[in-house]
């Protein structure tokens, strides 16, 4: 086909090198399904992605991880398409598909030569409304998730403090479950909870399509009516808030788990994008976890790794897309002869400094350097562009904030960045988990694998 | 299939304006391979200069070739380690680097901006050039590298993979860790480092890769100036063979986990191997394809019986490792390695269906724009052809050499290369 391929090209029409890249066209369906359509024509490809507003913090007690289950079970036949039919079709095409779950979001994606989306539209609209749910199939998957949990959570040290740590952190939002589900909510799920949830969720208009790569919006959108247009709208009940109380006081735990080193997370409530008041607290916060752990010169790094060097890894996260109160991270690794109080100590001390000085003129360039220049190395991936995208629609912020970060970032102060510290990262607003390494005997047995036919 | 695929082919035909990728090679007076790809739509750029200088090269000192990696990017020439990162954060460049089995590299990426991408390459060429290797930072750095090789002992998928190494390549280069291990880590001086960086980091062992928005010109010179600060020195002897294990062997690691990790397999495939293309399509067919491979269908789809279930072949310059692995709840491990079994001697017996080689076929090359689709990924698969010497056409012919592997060509590679009275299992974790 490849060499038949060659020759008719000759009859087609050159295309010039498009101008486009970057911009988003949106459209909403009258079912309420929004669209968005991202040109960039640097290579052949696209890719398309369907984002539902439901994730892990939309769940109760019971049925922690459903969102995450239901994820699996979405590949697993409508009334078109039997089980595994999906991914054969998705494969045959050339193309790459999977899935994510995550506190505030599902999202499917296929990443396609260009001329392919229409494969992706056709089978990702028929599951939107048409899953067929079927209890042999969930009894299998949910074997699988089982599995998935072991491997990502109960056999990792630090996952499990994580899982435990969230626990603990948020007293009632629904950011204490984990996204994969507590064990025996996982071990109960029936038929009925998973099509209640599809059923519940899963509509034209709690959903977003967002299209990245090489195309032609107008016959994106096209193409994307003729297929979705058609799906049926659900009531979709607002979900109840669930706002974090306000923490009085520290809160810390010990997790012990088989493991070689000790291990430090400490976590503060702060605001993200969303629900900040004024909105420049969430990128505040942002620059100041730049300046704590953005790149190699940054404070915990060059303070904590190097300098004293009493920590083998430290780092800070802080994630402004989120959709609820999160939590603003701090996590090291002590050095040998350090213990984890020392870390604690050490990340409260830069927290002090943060509050007690100015960040420095350069600090702040630097990292508005590394803002504009990542701002271009994102575009590298059209992946990326897309799960931006995807994201802000669906925690509710807005794709258009996706254009006005850089901004936000760059008008940030210093005095903004010591207001943030001192308002929010104090004791009453912090948990801390420290992890108690337990004794891992390990054994060597050659050549003992009991009761196995092992054919070789 | 169930789609009307006339339309689609109707619009397949007229992708045009893109051909494959236009690879510039040319070498330096030094000796040292430069390669260049021209992509002028984002004003960036990737740079990689590659040795052959992995832990292969480590000889009896195992992780010197690492921690010698980690030392580039500490105190180079006038600056000290701090200067240095502030020096290619101020500009918001990345800079990378790292070692596999065959290969240390390290990486840039910068705008192409010219105040900012000169001050990014002159740091990058003092790191690279003029390491200073001094006894503050090799301390600090080896004290980092003992608590990553403590950390590693507490993940059963970490110790499967070294114990699986061990059990393939028992005395070969290719089989203690990349990283080291401790007992050799402890006894590094700063010396060591410096000897191993002296021999292996010079011109005539390197490559370079330039991907991004830079004339040919401006990559000529970019290419010259890192190279022109290195020696010429000379590049090191071809590493050893590999030998084949001699007879199948099983080797359990007791572990306090919940699921029980198991790798099996064997020497597989090398990178200019003849039956290079038999062994990936065939594998791809096996257990490569990550949602609808036979070990995917057989151990998850059908069974449940893991999350991941998978196989691969790694080609290094000498036979990379052929893996099949998997994990799962420690009770159903025998029943798990049964299943994987198999599927191996299945597909050992009877190769692949002409319906499954065409899906592999069209999954492949249907997919083979994707996998150049940003400058990262040129950067990797670039680097891989200028450093395993691959034809400059490797892309451009990539798809039609897939497509000309017969289901026999597939059956034959696997029953020769692939022999189930050598393979190797390794299981870690609790009975």
């Amino acid at each position: 086909m490849k060499y038949r391929l060659a020759a008719l090209m000759l009859l087609c029409p050159v295309l010039t090198v498009h101008a486009e890249n970057g911009k988003v066209q949106e459209q909403i369906f009258a079912n309420g399904l929004k669209v968005l359509v991202k040109e960039d024509h640097r290579a052949p490809v696209v890719v398309s992605q369907v984002w539902y507003k439901v994730g892990s913090s939309y769940e109760t007690g019971g049925i922690t991880g459903i969102s995450h289950m239901l994820e699996h079970m979405m590949f697993k036949g409508t009334k078109l398409y039997p089980p595994g039919e999906f991914s054969r079709i998705i494969a045959q095409n050339g193309g790459s598909e999977n899935a994510f779950t995550g506190n505030d979001y599902t999202a499917y994606f296929q990443t396609m030569e260009k001329t392919r989306l229409e494969i992706s539209f056709k089978l990702e609209a028929d599951r939107m409304r048409n899953l067929e749910l079927k209890a042999d199939e969930l009894e299998k998957e949910l074997q699988v998730v089982t599995e998935e949990r072991r491997m990502r959570t109960d056999d990792q040290p630090r996952a499990k403090t994580l899982e435990q740590f969230n626990a603990v952190a948020f007293a009632n939002s629904p950011y204490k479950n984990p996204v994969i589900g507590w064990p025996s909510d996982i071990a109960n799920y029936k038929v009925e909870d998973l099509q209640s949830w599809y059923q519940q969720w899963y509509a034209p208009n709690n959903a977003t399509l967002v299209v990245v790569g090489d195309v032609d919006p107008e016959q994106v959108m096209k193409m994307a009516e003729q297929y979705f247009s058609g799906l049926q709208p659900s009531i979709i009940k607002p979900i109840k808030p669930q706002d974090e109380i306000e923490q009085k006081g520290v809160k810390r735990i010990t997790v012990k788990a088989p493991a070689k080193l000790p291990y430090i997370m400490m976590g503060y409530k702060v605001p993200v994008l969303k629900t900040a008041k004024p909105e420049w607290e969430a990128y505040a916060l942002e620059v100041l976890a730049a300046i704590l752990d953005g790149g190699n010169s940054s404070r915990l790094p060059s303070r904590l790794i190097r300098g004293k060097e009493i920590a083998v890894s430290a780092g800070a996260n802080y994630d402004l897309t989120s959709r609820m109160t999160d939590l603003f991270m701090l996590e090291a690794t002590p050095a040998e002869g350090h213990n984890v109080f020392d870390m604690e100590y050490a990340l409260q001390e830069e927290v002090l400094n943060l509050k007690s000085e100015l960040v420095s003129n350069d600090e702040l360039q630097r990292i508005k350097a590394q803002v504009s220049a990542k701002d271009v190395f994102q575009k590298d991936s059209n992946f990326y562009q897309a799960m931006e995208l995807g994201m802000l629609e669906t925690v509710g912020i807005g794709w258009q904030k996706a254009n006005e970060y850089v901004a936000g970032i760059n008008q940030v102060t210093a005095e903004q960045v010591q207001e943030v510290a001192r308002k929010y990262l104090i004791e009453d607003n912090l948990s801390i988990a420290y992890l108690e390494p337990q004794p891992i005997t390990e054994s060597t047995k050659p050549a003992k694998l009991t009761g196995v036919h092992h054919a070789f | 299939m169930r789609f009307n695929l006339i339309g689609f082919l109707l619009l397949i035909v007229c992708q045009s304006g893109w051909a494959a990728v236009k690879i510039e090679y040319w070498q330096n007076p030094h000796g040292g391979r430069v390669y260049f790809v021209q992509t002028p739509s984002l004003p960036m750029v990737d740079v990689r200069i590659a040795f052959d200088a992995g832990s292969a090269r480590d000889g009896a000192q195992f992780g010197v070739a690492s921690m010698t990696s980690s030392l580039l990017g500490t105190s180079s020439g006038e600056w000290s380690a701090d200067e240095v990162a502030n020096r290619f954060d101020s500009v918001g460049a990345a800079f990378s680097n790292g070692i596999s089995e065959d290969m240390a590299w390290l990486s840039l990426r910068s705008l192409t901006d010219k105040v900012l991408f000169e001050k990014a390459l002159a740091t990058f060429r003092e790191v690279l050039s003029r390491p200073v290797f001094n006894e503050v930072d090799f301390q600090r750095e080896k004290n980092l590298t003992l608590a990553a090789l403590k950390h590693r002992e507490e993940s059963p998928a970490a110790l499967a993979s070294i114990a699986f190494h061990k059990a393939i390549y028992q005395d070969h280069p290719y089989a203690h860790p990349e990283d080291g291990v401790v007992q050799t880590v402890a006894g590094f001086e700063v010396g060591d480092l410096k000897s191993f960086y002296q021999k292996f980091y010079v011109s005539a062992n390197a490559i370079v890769v330039i991907i991004g928005d830079l004339s040919r010109q401006q990559a000529e010179q970019v290419a010259e100036s890192l190279l022109n600060s290195l020696p010429v020195g000379e590049r090191p002897a071809e590493i050893p063979q590999v030998t084949l294990p001699a007879k199948a062997s099983f080797l359990h690691i007791d572990f306090p986990s919940s699921q029980t990790h198991v790798l099996t397999g064997m020497p597989g495939v090398y990178r200019k191997d003849p039956d290079y293309f038999p062994l990936y399509v065939g594998n791809h067919i096996l257990g490569g394809a990550s949602m609808v491979s036979k070990l995917f269908e057989e151990v998850r789809e059908k069974r449940g019986l893991a999350y991941s279930a998978y196989s691969q072949f790694s080609p290094l310059f000498r036979q990379g490792p052929f893996i099949m692995g998997l994990q799962t709840r420690n009770d159903q491990t025998n029943k798990a390695i049964e299943v994987m079994d198999s599927v191996l001697r299945d597909f050992l017996d009877k190769g692949p269906s002409e319906a499954e080689l065409s899906a592999a076929k069209q999954n492949i090359t249907g997919g083979f724009a994707m996998r150049i689709d940003t400058n990262s990924k040129l950067t990797d698969y670039v680097t891989m052809i200028g450093f395993y010497q691959q034809p400059l056409d490797y892309l451009d012919v990539f798809q039609s050499k897939v497509e000309s592997v017969s289901a026999q060509d597939i059956k034959d590679a696997f029953q020769r290369r692939i022999r189930p009275e050598l393979l190797q299992t390794v299981t870690v974790g609790s009975k």
